[in-house]
């Protein structure tokens, strides 16, 4: 459960952002859609802590983010929030499984290999498990993504662009996995995101200018 | 887990980490041989120079005596008069005086003509059998014993002068008659005998070859200059008898001032002090180590360099990798921490390999220095202090090169890295 309000943000005097506010339940979907430089991306770092902004509140799970000190933010942002970004980063040294159980071991200290395994089973990904993230495809690199920001049962997932380097096909498949994973799990799912294709997916949807 | 990624990463650029290792590893391991061979260097010259005030011998360069007479590495300057020296052996400020005769030597180990006060003075033990009582009959270094299998009851031949090559004395053979306990001192290496032994040796040859033994001092006049003289018979036994040097224990420090400058004036010989003249040679020495110490340091600088370059050239590639890992929850300290764990890493690896690379080439070192000089060095001794110091040097390398990188990316600003993706 995700909701803000009020919230503005400007990276200098003459560029400033008024958000409108979002509320964003669990096992929901919502798209923010929007043209280059109206702030998808900024929002998007906003609700997931690496921002802050000017004025106005974030809430995730009850919990006012912006009370957050730095360490406890990082903490919060581990266990809470879920993140997929537009390209997949990895880190190229470790296996995909790995990949997956690191943020597990970031979040919570422990080893999530059995879930991680499952997951990426369900993903499709099982043959892949032990391969370098550099050796799949893109579309299963973004699944690694998708993986990842699941396993440790986020309260929110946020996606900036899941499906631009995607596709007809895979970006529909992603879409809809996203949105099926988040109802699974019972996460709010907000997808930042400037692809047409997915406006006819989902009910909710806000329109930043 | 983050040492995990630590880890990897250390090995995912290999290129960049063999560099790093390679100069790691040869300045630790020039480093930690320099170390053990000054402390084993000074070592082994120390504790054969306990007991010994002055050294009496032919003129010359004193530090060439002290080495022939005290450490048996270099040649002797010369011979002295028997006679001459034992008007200064017996006057009473001398504790104890230890007469030394070289001439022969056999597979290149010295033969050394002295008395019983040579195992009293560098107190040495008899491991197996006893003094040698009559002439010919040698004790041999425990060394010597292990190197070349020497049993009590055996006999040999010697071969005239210092090196193996010499003409084989087959006219007279030794006789093993006791093994010396190991001392880590020069003994260990050194056949002993009596004086008459090397004496009656010579003079059978010369009775015998005159004219050839004439020719063999004319081509190592240094060595066994005593042929020279010896056709006329003696009525003195130890007239116009030759040795090579005394080594003397004095009871009293105004002698010890005096005699070096009292006896060259007054005779033939010299009196070298066997602590002025190596504390002389520590010094050379030292010159030479600590331009290889610094050399050593510096090269472990440039690897430090090659750290911070290695490190800051992957940080553009890597700030997505670091951003990554800030999204998923890790803290800036975390990110600090990886950087600075794959230096040390570097550092440990490259360390221990030094050290290993060091005792190999001490190993190696070892084995030539005591075919050239008979002086072994133990490359498995673990200086735990001066190494633990090395090591920690080691690891400050790491950690001053691996600063700016790790606080770099500590300091990485996740949200602009992800939005300029």
């Amino acid at each position: 459960m995700i909701k803000t309000q009020n919230v503005t943000f400007s990276y200098s005097a003459t560029q400033k952002f008024h958000f409108p506010d979002i509320d964003c339940p669990n096992g929901q979907t919502l798209l923010v859609t929007g043209n280059s430089g109206t702030g998808k991306t900024t929002l998007l770092h906003l609700l997931g802590g690496l921002l802050q902004p000017t004025a106005g509140n974030i809430t995730i799970n009850n919990q006012d983010i912006l009370q957050l000190n730095a360490a406890k933010l990082d903490a919060f942002r581990g266990q809470s929030i879920g993140m997929i970004l537009q390209k997949s980063f990895f880190i190229e040294a470790l296996s995909v499984l790995d990949n997956v159980v690191l943020a597990s071991w970031i979040a919570k200290k422990s080893k999530a290999k059995e879930k991680a395994l499952s997951i990426l089973d369900n993903l499709g990904l099982k043959d892949h498990v032990h391969k370098l993230p550099s050796q799949l495809s893109i579309g299963q690199q973004q699944r690694v993504n998708i993986a990842r920001a699941l396993i440790n049962n986020p309260s929110v997932i946020l996606a900036d662009e899941p499906t631009s380097s995607l596709d007809d096909e895979n970006a529909l498949i992603v879409a809809r996995l996203l949105s099926d994973l988040a109802k699974e799990y019972q996460s709010s799912l907000i997808i930042v995101t400037h692809d047409q294709r997915l406006k006819s997916l989902f009910n909710h949807q806000i329109t930043l200018s | 887990m983050i040492s995990k990624i630590a880890w990897k990463n250390t090995w995912f650029k290999p290129l960049n980490t063999f560099l790093s290792i390679i100069l790691l590893t040869a300045s630790v391991s020039i480093i930690s041989i320099l170390i053990l061979l000054q402390k084993q260097f000074e070592e082994k010259f120390s504790s054969s120079m306990d007991n010994i005030d002055l050294v009496l011998g032919a003129k010359g360069s004193p530090l060439q005596l002290i080495l022939s007479s005290v450490y048996q590495i270099d040649a002797p300057p010369g011979n002295i008069s028997y006679t001459e020296a034992e008007a200064w052996m017996n006057k009473p400020m001398v504790e104890s005086a230890v007469p030394l005769a070289y001439g022969d030597n056999y597979l290149g180990y010295k033969i050394v003509g002295t008395t019983e006060n040579y195992t009293k003075h560098f107190d040495l033990k008899i491991q197996q059998g006893n003094l040698f009582a009559k002439d010919f009959e040698v004790v041999v270094g425990s060394n010597i014993a292990a190197n070349i299998g020497l049993k009590i009851g055996d006999t040999f031949f010697g071969t005239h002068g210092d090196v193996e090559e010499g003409e084989v004395h087959d006219h007279h053979a030794y006789k093993v008659v006791g093994i010396l306990v190991p001392s880590g001192k020069v003994a260990d290496q050194l056949i002993l005998t009596n004086i008459a032994s090397v004496w009656h040796m010579h003079d059978h040859e010369h009775k015998g070859h005159a004219e050839e033994a004439h020719n063999h001092s004319a081509e190592e006049p240094h060595v066994h200059t005593e042929g020279e003289e010896h056709h006329h018979e003696e009525v003195n036994p130890h007239e116009g008898k030759e040795i090579t040097a005394v080594l003397l224990k004095l009871r009293n420090n105004m002698a010890k001032m005096t005699w070096p400058r009292i006896i060259p004036q007054n005779t033939e010989m010299q009196a070298a002090s066997p602590a002025l003249e190596v504390n002389r040679l520590f010094a050379l020495f030292g010159v030479g180590i600590s331009a290889l110490t610094y050399l050593a340091y510096g090269i472990m600088f440039i690897s430090g360099i090659s750290i911070f370059v290695a490190l800051y050239n992957t940080l553009k590639e890597r700030r997505y990798e670091f951003a990554l890992l800030r999204i998923t929850g890790a803290t800036k300290f975390q990110l600090l921490w990886l950087v600075l764990l794959e230096s040390i890493f570097l550092c440990t690896i490259g360390f221990i390999l030094g050290i290993v690379f060091g005792r190999i080439g001490l190993y190696f070192l070892s084995v030539s220095s005591q075919e050239e000089f008979k002086m072994a060095f133990d490359p498995f001794e673990f200086l735990w202090k001066e190494e633990g110091m090395l090591f920690v040097a080691t690891l400050a390398v790491g950690i001053v090169a691996a600063i700016i990188p790790a606080i770099k990316a500590y300091s990485l600003n996740i949200s602009k890295t992800l939005a300029n993706a």
